[in-house]
C-alpha cells in the first residue's frame, strides 16, 4: 500500500547527523551518566521520592520525554539513545565509536531460541514492574535496584548473546514503545526494495567494514513496521547503495494493514490498556486504601491486588474484548477464527492505549515537575545546592488545565481506534458493522477514562 | 471505483467531517441548562495523615461557599486545590482553614502540598463541584466525534 512519505535523508544536514558514528555515542555519553546517577542517588540519597534525583529524573523527567514527546512523535528515539544497553554493546563491539573490521562483534554467539522470537518475555517483565509500580515509583532504593537489574541483565546478556538481544526480547520498556512507535510519524525503511533485491552481500544484516549488522535482528531491506527497529541508523550506515532512508510519513502507516498480527503483541496492548486504567484509579484516584494496599507488598490484602491486577490485565481485559470479538466474528458470519479475529482488532487498542498512557502521565508529570528543579540542584537529597534551584517551591504547572489538555487527547485516541477498527473489517473484507462492538469497546473505555478524569 | 464515484465520496466524507467538527464544537459552547439554586456555605473538615485523605471526595455545588478545615494527624501535611490555588499546611495539632467560593463546576483533585513520604505524589483527593458540566460536555464531545468518525469511515 503506498501513502505519502518525505525523505528526510535527502536533507543533507539531517543525512549527516543520522549516518554520523559521533551522534548516538554523544547522546548514550549524555545519557548514561545521568543514569548513573539515577542509581547511585536511588542507593545513597534520600528515600523521600520527590527529593531524590533518581525518582523524580526516571519517573517523571524521563517518562514525560518518553511518552508524551519521543514515542508519539519519533517512535522508538528512545531506544537509539538508551544508556542501558549502551555498556553491553560497546563490549560486543570492541569499540566505542568507529566498526570494527566486517562490523565482526565479540560475543559467545549463542543464538536466541525460536520459541521465545516474540515479545511474551516483555510483556512478563513489564507486568513484575507494574505490579510493583507503587513501590518502585515512589522508592528510590528499590527503584534504583531495578534500574541496576536492567543494566545487570542486559550486560549479561551481551555477552552471551549476538546484538541486542535485551532490547529485543526482555527490556520492559521496549515492548510498550515498540507497539507505540507503530503510531509514530517517521520511519526508517528501503528507498527502493527492487534495488535491495539485486544486493547479495546484505551489509545492512551481516555489517560490513562501515558499521554493523542491525542490532536489532531485523533485516532492514523487508522492514514494514516500526515495532523492532530501534532507529540506530546501522543500516543507512552499511547499505552500500545508499537505499536506506529516514522517512516522515502518515501516523499509524503500520496499522493499516493486519498483516502479521500476532497474540503476543495483541496482549502487549491489553497490559498497556489495562495498567493505564489501573493506575489511573489506584495512583490518582482519591481511594486511599487502594494506594496503601498497592503498596504495602507482601502483605495479604497485597496478594488479593496483586490476583485482581493480573486478572484485570490477563483475562478480565482480554476476556470482555474477547466477547466483543465473538460478536464481530458473529457479525462477519464467522468468515475467520475467533482467534484471528481477536487478534487482529486488538491492534486497535495501541492508540487509545497511547492516548490513555499521554492522558495518564500529564496528571502527575505536570504537577510533580517542578521537583525536577530541586533535584538537579540536590540530586542525593543532602542539602547540597548546586544550582541555587534546591529550595525552589513545588509548583503545579497547569494545576486547572489538566482535564482539558487530556479529553482532546483522548478523543483523538478514540477517533485513532474508530478509524482502525473500521480499517481492519475493511481489510478483511467484511462489512463496517462487524466493527460495531469493538468500537464499542473503544468508546467505553474512553468514557470510564472521562469519568475518572473530569 | 469512477472518478465521479471517488470525488462523490470525498465531498461526502468532507461534508461528514465539517458536521462532526460543528457538532463537537456545539458540544464545547452550547450553554446547558441549570437547575436553580441558592448557594450555601459548607465547613468541611479533612483529616490527613500518610498517604491520606478523609474524606477522599467532597461534593459542594456552584456558588457554594467552601470552609476547608485541614487536620494533620501525623505528620505536617498540605492540601492544595488544583484549579482553585487553594493550599493549606497543617501541622500536627495545629489545623489549617481557607475559605473559598466554588465558582468553577467540575472535578478538582487536591493533593498533599508537603512531601510526606513515598506515597506523597498520590496522596490526592477530589472536589466535586456541580453540575460537573466539563464531564457532561467530555461525554457529548465523545458521543459526536465517536459517531463522527464512525460516518466518517464507514463503507
Amino acid at each position: 500500500m503506498n501513502s505519502p512519505r518525505f525523505e528526510l535523508t535527502r536533507i543533507p544536514l539531517f543525512k549527516r547527523v543520522v549516518t554520523s558514528r559521533w551522534v548516538p555515542w554523544l547522546f548514550m555519553a549524555l545519557t548514561l551518566p545521568i543514569f548513573l546517577l539515577a542509581i547511585l542517588t536511588g542507593l545513597f540519597g534520600t528515600p523521600a521520592g520527590s527529593r531524590n534525583f533518581g525518582i523524580i529524573f526516571v519517573w517523571i523527567v524521563w517518562w514525560a520525554l518518553v511518552i508524551l514527546v519521543m514515542v508519539p512523535f519519533a517512535g522508538r528515539l528512545w531506544c537509539a539513545i538508551c544508556p542501558i544497553p549502551a555498556p553491553g554493546e560497546w563490549l560486543q563491539r570492541r569499540a566505542l565509536i568507529q566498526p570494527r573490521a566486517g562490523g565482526k562483534l565479540f560475543t559467545l554467539g549463542w543464538k536466541w531460541s525460536p520459541r521465545l522470537n516474540n515479545i511474551w518475555l516483555q510483556n512478563i517483565s513489564f507486568l513484575a514492574v507494574a505490579l510493583f509500580s507503587a513501590v518502585i515509583l515512589t522508592t528510590p532504593f528499590v527503584s534504583a535496584l531495578v534500574l541496576l537489574a536492567f543494566a545487570a541483565l542486559a550486560l549479561g546478556v551481551s555477552l552471551l548473546f549476538e546484538r541486542r538481544v535485551f532490547c529485543r526480547y526482555l527490556c520492559p520498556v521496549g515492548g510498550f514503545i515498540g507497539l507505540y512507535a507503530q503510531l509514530a510519524p517517521v520511519e526508517v525503511r528501503v528507498k527502493d526494495a527492487a534495488l535491495c533485491r539485486t544486493h547479495t552481500d546484505k551489509t545492512c544484516y551481516r555489517g560490513s567494514d562501515d558499521g554493523y549488522g542491525c542490532p536489532w535482528m531485523v533485516f532492514p531491506a523487508a522492514l514494514d513496521k516500526n515495532t523492532y527497529c530501534g532507529l540506530c541508523s546501522e543500516c543507512l550506515k552499511t547499505c552500500p547503495l545508499d537505499n536506506m532512508g529516514v522517512f516522515l510519513r502518515v501516523p499509524g502507516k503500520d496499522l493499516q494493514t493486519t498483516k502479521g498480527r500476532r497474540l503476543d503483541e495483541a496482549y502487549k496492548a491489553f497490559i498497556m490498556l489495562t495498567c493505564a486504567l489501573a493506575y489511573s484509579i489506584v495512583l490518582l484516584g482519591p481511594w486511599a486504601a487502594l494506594k496503601e494496599t498497592a503498596y504495602a507488598v507482601g502483605a495479604p490484602a497485597w496478594f488479593v491486588y496483586a490476583i485482581i491486577f493480573l486478572a484485570a490485565n490477563l483475562a478480565i481485559v482480554p476476556g470482555i474484548f474477547l466477547a466483543c470479538a465473538w460478536l464481530t466474528r458473529k457479525i462477519s458470519l464467522h468468515k475467520f477464527s475467533l482467534r484471528r479475529t481477536f487478534t487482529e482488532y486488538a491492534y486497535v487498542l495501541a492508540p487509545l492505549g497511547l492516548a490513555a498512557w499521554a492522558a495518564f502521565s500529564l496528571s502527575f508529570v505536570l504537577i510533580n515537575f517542578s521537583y525536577a528543579w530541586q533535584v538537579l540542584s540536590d540530586p542525593f537529597g543532602w542539602g547540597w545546592d548546586l544550582f541555587g534551584t534546591a529550595n525552589w517551591t513545588w509548583t503545579p504547572y497547569f494545576a486547572g488545565l489538566q482535564s482539558f489538555l487530556q479529553i482532546p487527547i483522548l478523543l483523538a485516541g478514540l477517533i485513532a481506534a474508530i478509524g482502525m477498527a473500521l480499517r481492519t473489517a475493511h481489510t478483511q473484507g467484511v462489512p463496517s458493522r462487524a466493527a460495531l462492538p469493538i468500537v464499542a469497546f473503544c468508546a467505553a473505555f474512553t468514557m470510564v477514562l472521562l469519568w475518572l478524569y473530569v | 471505483m469512477t472518478k465521479a464515484a471517488l470525488s462523490y465520496r470525498h465531498t461526502h466524507r468532507f461534508g461528514i467531517a465539517a458536521s462532526a467538527v460543528l457538532l463537537m464544537l456545539a458540544a464545547i459552547l452550547v450553554p446547558l441548562p441549570a437547575q436553580a439554586y441558592t448557594p450555601r456555605a459548607h465547613t468541611l473538615q479533612i483529616n490527613a495523615r500518610a498517604f491520606a485523605f478523609e474524606p477522599g471526595s467532597l461534593s459542594v455545588r456552584r456558588g457554594d461557599t467552601v470552609t476547608l478545615v485541614l487536620e494533620a494527624t501525623d505528620t505536617v501535611h498540605g492540601l492544595y486545590v488544583d484549579g482553585y490555588d487553594v493550599n493549606l499546611v497543617a501541622e500536627p495539632g495545629k489545623s489549617a482553614t481557607a475559605t473559598f467560593v466554588a465558582d468553577k463546576e467540575g472535578k478538582f483533585k487536591f493533593r498533599c502540598s508537603v512531601a510526606c513520604g513515598a506515597l506523597h505524589p498520590f496522596m490526592i483527593g477530589e472536589l466535586n463541584v456541580e453540575p460537573n458540566l466539563p464531564f457532561v460536555r467530555a461525554l457529548l464531545l465523545t458521543l459526536v466525534g465517536g459517531i463522527g468518525a464512525l460516518a466518517f469511515f464507514w463503507k
